[in-house]
């Protein structure tokens, strides 16, 4: 593993609007990391599916509340993490969705969706504090930084509602 | 961008031809609200056209099953025409190719549909 990451890092307010914001983030970072179109969709799409359990079903959108997306870019990966300041969940508790008993549910598909797309997902609930999900994207040689990228970048900032 | 629908009739199928973004909130309300609103009008043969839908998640794959289950609760079917390549990946890794009957031409989709069931 190696140490030194750049860091990318915005905190949101809890309104499905910052969704969009944050998949906007998503493709600026990603394009300077040279990632492809498809990898670029697959990523954006984990995090927009994150971002909308953190939002809706973590904070349950309550204004008071906050999400951080950040983003780690090591030398061989990219992790993405995004913490919510809500009550946290059973990920042993999610039904599976191609259960044939599952299938022709409404809803149950974005954690496995985000498994689908990234190359590993963790989920840490840290009681009384709120729910962090890390999706890590292995970087292959040649998806390293542009010349003027990301380099120790911290964006903290309260997006407006 | 919302989503957006254009309702055409031909023959005896209801096209809708939908744009923009699927998504939790307006995009998945406004198409369940669409849905809803054609079965109660008796348009129970409906094909929904996704070329130009450029973003669709959990929640929108979601409605289309929604969607799915209510037509089919009442009688009609829900077939779906022209899906852009991420979104037939998403239908395939979530197992809904086996569900949906998809179509890449929009008259052989219109012939497609039972002779039987009401428009």
């Amino acid at each position: 593993m190696s140490a030194d990451a750049s860091v990318v890092e915005v905190v949101y307010e809890s309104d499905l609007k910052n969704v969009e914001a944050a998949e906007e983030l998503v493709h600026r970072v990603l394009s300077s990391l040279n990632f492809d179109e498809e990898e670029q969709h697959k990523i954006g799409m984990a995090v927009h599916e994150s971002m909308i359990n953190a939002i809706w079903h973590g904070n349950r959108s309550d204004p008071a509340k906050r999400v951080w997306l950040q983003f780690l870019i090591y030398e061989d990966r990219l992790e993405i993490k995004i913490r919510d300041q809500g009550a946290g969940f059973d990920i042993s508790s999610v039904p599976h969705p191609l259960e044939p008993d599952n299938l022709l549910k409404i809803s149950g598909r974005g954690i496995f969706l985000i498994r689908s797309f990234m190359d590993d997902f963790q989920v840490k609930n840290v009681p009384g504090e709120g729910t962090e999900v890390t999706l890590v994207k292995r970087r292959s040689p040649s998806t390293e930084l542009n010349q003027g990228g990301l380099h120790r970048e911290h964006e903290g900032h309260n997006t407006p509602g | 961008m919302s989503m957006k629908a254009t309702i055409r009739q031909v023959n005896a199928v209801t096209v809708v031809d939908l744009s923009g973004r699927i998504t939790l909130g307006e995009g998945c309300t406004q198409l369940r609200e669409l849905i809803r609103d054609l079965l109660s009008k008796g348009h129970n043969k409906l094909l929904l056209n996704l070329a130009d839908v450029t973003y669709i998640d959990s929640s929108g794959i979601g409605e289309l099953v929604s969607g799915f289950t209510a037509v089919s609760n009442q009688g009609g079917q829900l077939k779906l025409l022209h899906l852009t390549k991420k979104v037939h990946d998403l239908l395939q890794i979530t197992k809904l190719l086996t569900v949906f009957d998809v179509h890449e031409d929009e008259a052989k989709a219109v012939a497609s549909f039972d002779k039987g069931t009401s428009a």
